[in-house]
């Protein structure tokens, strides 16, 4: 009886009707996007929704991008800053997550608390005194400068998610390391490590979106040719060519190009650190 | 080395200072403190300076008293704190009712293809607000004519608009863009609750003949209720941070005639400066200082009001 209700066969085409009708809402923008870069300038304003066919087949979008904006270095810009960022979010936030999850001092309770505060309040908020601070320290127009606030920006959130996990690797196993003499940085790099390494992957999902797509921080404090990011670029790029619909639109793949990949490799990951607990 | 110290003195005598502790604490603590905390301190802080003959000067508050007092700032605040108001509220009657619901399909006992329509609905959440920003000034670009066309397939030709234009509908149009950039979130937070509710619960109503609808608002939503907390409360303070897509659609000076100006806009204009208006320190501070208040008041809102009283069920 109850099998039967849950799969009824016309309730389960309407769940798929209407998923299905979202899902086309969803990338009917991107996929108009794509197939459009591929045109010539005719075919994009006479059938904007056609696919491009052999006769209206046109990379001149491309090639304006790839001459006339500095696009290799704003990709290479924007790679340095997410990676680096990334990886002292997880090293950073990961030996701060095992030490209030596995020792026991006084003020452990408020320096978690202490380090939960960025959770909720934007970093974006600080930003008059951090591009004061940043002028001081002569940083403006550096990638150190974005590396900076964005592993702070990434910290608090990384602490929170991995001492949860981090609770779960069990103390016998930490325990025996002990008694084999390992020392405590052993048990953090060789033992607890490894075994959160899928908390991490989620976590290095979380803290990439926002840094690739950041937009305020590259033109506040970042907006020298030189240290442009991909983001900051392309809007830059779309600004001066917003005549040229073959460019803007090549121009929009190529930046919508790095995510699909990075989401294509580490979506089973996401989906499964959203529904692993932590973040519930 | 001051962390290390301080964690370090209060263990007990007997047993051997552990460094560790602190070096584990250490560098986390200190970017945060420098790169975060610090900041926000002094924002706070220069909010209740200015700039008088070049030398930074003690004015208590008489900057809040300019932004709320002298008619230009107030009408500038006043106008970005409602549109501001619009856009959260928006996003709370559009974005996460749908995906709520978008979840609650998802979470359907044996769907077929439930990862595919999950990351296809996930996608826009990960685009760059400049891609969302541009892809949507083209579609709804009457020169192209994407949006009329497919408006004319519904018969509804004639009520088509250049919305982004007028300012009685930019500010709808701007908050439908970045709802239908966001829904992924609460999408994705909601199904992560549903699919953590045990099946005995769900086999329980069913032996009791709650299925279907009956069984979505009698069993699962009570249950899911914390989620839809935490997703309002990160609407909230996004909402109220949000900047990047109005600039990228409609430009700092938040066009059409500032009725898509919101907070975020706001700050950038006043402290960074645009066009002939020179970036101002003190003002930029005092917004910043006020953007922080009512994220805080939301915030505690949510946590001593909202959080306390609602009911948690353990299985």
């Amino acid at each position: 009886m109850s099998n039967r209700a849950r799969t009824s066969p016309i309730r389960t085409s309407f769940v798929h009707l209407a998923l299905i009708g979202y899902t086309l809402v969803a990338i009917f923008p991107v996929f108009l996007t794509i197939i459009n870069s591929f045109k010539d300038r005719n075919a994009i304003f006479r059938s904007p929704l056609q696919v491009p066919t052999p006769s209206t087949f046109s990379l001149v979008g491309y090639r304006t991008v790839l001459g006339q904006g500095d696009f290799a270095t704003y990709f290479q810009n924007s790679f340095i800053v997410t990676i680096v960022s990334i990886a002292l979010v997880l090293l950073f936030g990961a030996m701060a997550a095992f030490a209030l999850s596995e020792y026991r001092f006084r003020g452990n309770t408020l320096t978690g608390l202490y380090m939960a505060i960025g959770i909720m309040i934007p970093i974006r908020l600080g930003t008059v005194a951090i591009l004061q601070g940043m002028v001081a320290a002569g940083l403006v127009n550096t990638l150190t400068a974005l590396i900076l606030v964005y592993t702070a920006q990434g910290i608090p959130l990384a602490i929170f998610i991995l001492s949860e996990f981090m609770r779960t690797v069990s103390d016998d196993l930490k325990n025996a390391g002990r008694i084999d003499g390992l020392s405590e940085y052993a048990i953090f790099f060789r033992l607890v490590i490894p075994l959160v390494r899928p908390a991490m992957a989620t976590v290095a999902v979380f803290t990439m979106i926002p840094i690739w797509n950041d937009l305020w921080f590259p033109l506040i404090l970042a907006p020298a040719e030189a240290t442009k990011t991909v983001t900051l670029g392309s809007q830059i790029f779309i600004g001066q060519f917003v005549t040229n619909w073959n460019a803007v639109l090549a121009a929009l793949s190529l930046a919508i190009l790095p995510i699909l990949v990075l989401y294509v490799i580490f979506s089973r990951q996401l989906i499964r650190g959203i529904t692993s607990g932590a973040v519930k | 080395m001051s962390v290390a110290e301080s964690a370090v003195d209060v263990v007990p005598i007997k047993r051997p200072v552990r460094w560790h502790v602190g070096v584990f604490l250490f560098p986390a603590f200190v970017v945060y403190s420098a790169i975060m905390i610090l900041p926000l301190i002094e924002t706070l802080r220069l909010s209740f300076y200015n700039t008088v003959d070049g030398a930074p000067v003690f004015v208590g508050l008489a900057n809040y008293k300019v932004l709320f007092g002298d008619a230009r700032w107030a009408h500038d605040f006043w106008n970005a704190l409602v549109n501001n108001f619009i856009f959260f509220v928006i996003h709370m009657c559009v974005q996460n009712p749908i995906g709520i619901a978008l979840a609650a399909l998802l979470s359907t006992p044996r769907l077929r293809f439930v990862a595919f329509y999950r990351t296809a609905i996930f996608l826009p959440t990960l685009l760059s607000f400049v891609i969302v920003g541009f892809i949507w000034k083209l579609i709804l670009s009457p020169i192209w004519g994407v949006a009329p066309w497919l408006m004319s397939l519904v018969g509804m030709k004639s009520l088509f608009a250049p919305w982004l234009g007028q300012s009685g509908s930019a500010l709808i149009a701007v908050s439908l863009i970045s709802n239908w950039q966001y829904i992924g979130i609460p999408m994705m937070l909601i199904y992560a609750a549903l699919l953590s509710i045990p099946e005995e619960v769900i086999e329980a109503a069913e032996c009791d003949g709650i299925t279907g609808w009956a069984q979505f608002w009698k069993i699962k939503l009570p249950l899911i209720l914390p989620a839809i907390g935490i997703i309002s409360i990160l609407t909230f303070v996004g909402n109220f941070n949000a900047f990047d897509l109005i600039y990228t659609v409609q430009g700092a000076l938040a066009g059409p005639d500032m009725s898509t100006d919101i907070l975020g806009t706001l700050l950038y204009r006043t402290f960074f400066g645009f066009q002939l208006q020179l970036g101002d320190r003190s003002m930029g501070a005092t917004i910043a200082t006020v953007m922080f208040l009512i994220i805080l008041a939301g915030v505690s809102f949510y946590l001593f009001a909202i959080q306390r009283r609602m009911r948690r069920y353990q299985f």
